[in-house]
């Protein structure tokens, strides 16, 4: 009897082990169909392996069959949260051809495509917040959400998949009341932004859960080809919109948001900065709108010619690369889209190894994935 | 003693961030004009959705039971995912010449992505985005249409 006494107290004769957990494809913190195999020691995080394809539709694979007129609205369908800056990507397609756009669509696909990064920033920080556990984030998030989609609505005819952008220009004119309705918008959205620093930013809760937490080094989200907000978090100046300018980003003064840190506070604070670039982004540009076509004067059938082209545009997650290969048929011979959620995903099982589970929830959430963007 | 001190601080300047934050929600709580809630579907009759709002492909017809469609087929091979097929029949006209006209232009609501491409590239304009959403329905079958009604033709002067 002593001697079984004896055993149990001695914590030397404990046996501990790793164990595996699912974290999706089914968690509600993966936001979609995300499947992570998280090894575990206790509540330590050893090693994190994501498997992907649980909703992989093969767009890459689709295109070859489709025109260069289509291909644009199954790019909606990859990034939904970024659908006009995937839309964007045609200006591969018009650079190919060598079609000058007329000035009047390259103003509205920016204006459009800095709505879009506000309203993705805007679900990013709602969805960011109720995986940290406060849930009154998301209606406010999604309560001024709102707004930019009427916007969509109104000039688009559709709230999330726009396929608004095509070869040479842009599929409708702006609606009669666009420039009133973004300038409303701004105005409302400068009272309210701060709201969101008041409700969730400054809270002690979320400070410590994020404060330190995840650091990737400059170094690593290079290697890792960590972009977008979560790449300029650790000081990785990657803005395609600074460095290889498309559309109207020439004619417009902004800063590139940096950090230095890069852990989980950084990145949230970056977004919430872009959210003021972004703003001021608009306004430069909303009431110098010129006149003209909203459409270049393109062929019936789009033929690029034989060859290889690549063309870079700055999404809400990162850098998105459009690389088409054409045999000089209507369809593309080979597309691949370089998508900066595949990416950065690959990151987190380097920064959250060490961190308890919870801070890899807190890790996932300033990643800002969206599932068909890595899986397409 | 110091580190009690800072421990007691950190208490209240917690409490303090929380406070902060509560003080936004109050201030909806006391406004509720301020609120954008909205009672669906009890509000129906009052929803106001854009004109270009795309819905569904509709074929507009006139009160003589007419429409634009020529039967070209453009649309069809416009659509990315064939929600359209366009089956054309002959007829002789009048005049006795042969002629194909459209017979039935057979719309799959249930494949279609609302790309617009279709209504975007018809030459005659014969076909428009209707404002309609709840699409939802028990039945598949109920999902494809045909969008030129039973015993219509084509209006006059459309270009063919
Ligand atoms: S709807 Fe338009 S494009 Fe389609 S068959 Fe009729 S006329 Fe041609
Ligand atoms: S809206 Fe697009 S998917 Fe739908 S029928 Fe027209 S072309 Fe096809």
């Amino acid at each position: 009897m002593a001697e079984l006494k004896e055993i149990i107290i001695s914590s030397d004769n404990i046996k501990t082990d790793e164990y595996l957990v699912n974290m999706g494809p089914q968690h509600p913190s993966t936001h979609g169909v995300l499947r992570l195999l998280v090894k575990l020691e206790g509540e330590i995080v050893h090693n994190v392996q994501p498997h992907v394809g649980y909703i992989h539709s093969g767009i890459e694979k689709m295109t070859e069959s489709l025109s260069y007129t289509q291909i644009p609205h199954l790019t909606d369908r990859m990034d939904y949260l970024s659908a006009h800056m995937n839309n964007e990507a045609v200006v591969c397609v018009e650079n190919a051809l060598e079609v000058e756009v007329p000035e009047r669509v390259k103003y509205i696909r920016t204006i459009m495509a800095e709505l879009q990064r506000i309203a993705s920033h805007q679900l990013w920080w709602c969805a960011t917040g109720m995986d940290l556990g406060a849930l009154t984030t998301f209606f406010y998030g999604l309560r001024d959400r709102e707004d930019i989609l009427d916007i969509f609505e109104e000039t688009c005819g559709a709230r999330l998949t726009l396929n608004y952008s095509l070869p040479g220009g842009v599929m409708f004119d702006i609606h009669p009341n666009f420039q009133n309705r973004v300038k409303t918008f701004i105005k409302k959205f400068k009272k309210i932004l701060p709201e969101y620093d008041e409700l969730l930013t400054g809270n002690v809760i979320f400070q410590e859960r994020s404060k330190g937490i995840g650091v990737l080094s400059k170094e690593d989200a290079i290697a890792f080809g960590v972009t977008g907000p979560s790449g300029r978090a650790s000081g990785f100046s990657c803005d395609v919109r600074k460095h290889q300018p498309y559309s109207a980003y020439p004619l417009v003064k902004f800063n590139e948001a940096l950090g230095t840190e890069g852990d989980t506070f950084r990145r949230y604070q970056l977004r919430i900065a872009e959210m003021w670039e972004s703003m001021s982004i608009i306004e430069q540009l909303i009431d110098n709108i010129p006149e003209g076509d909203y459409t270049a004067k393109m062929k019936g059938v789009i033929k690029l010619p034989e060859g290889e082209f690549f063309q870079r545009v700055e999404t809400a997650r990162g850098e998105l690369g459009v690389y088409i290969v054409s045999d000089g048929k209507k369809n593309p011979y080979r597309v691949k889209f370089r998508s900066p959620g595949f990416s950065n995903l690959f990151a987190i099982n380097h920064i959250a190894k060490g961190w308890k589970i919870a801070d890899l929830v807190a890790i996932m959430a300033t990643f800002d994935l969206v599932i068909p963007d890595i899986d397409r | 003693m110091k580190s009690f001190f800072n421990y007691i601080s950190e208490i209240l300047r917690g409490i303090w961030t929380l406070l902060v934050g509560m003080r936004v929600t109050a201030k909806y709580f006391f406004t509720p004009w301020r609120n954008v809630t909205q009672q669906y579907p009890e509000n129906r009759e009052k929803l106001v959705l854009a004109d270009r709002f795309r819905g569904e492909v509709v074929m507009p017809h006139n009160e003589n039971n007419e429409h634009a469609c020529t039967g070209c087929g453009i649309c069809e091979l416009n659509c990315p995912n064939g929600s359209i097929e366009i089956i054309s029949k002959s007829i002789v006209t009048e005049e006795g010449k042969k002629k194909r006209i459209i017979d039935q232009h057979i719309y799959h609501l249930g494949m279609c992505t609302f790309c617009n491409l279709c209504v975007k590239t018809c030459p005659s304009d014969a076909i428009v985005m209707a404002q309609t959403f709840e699409h939802a329905h028990w039945d598949r079958a109920s999902l494809t249409k045909i969008l030129n009604k039973p015993g219509s033709k084509i209006m006059d002067g459309v270009k063919e």
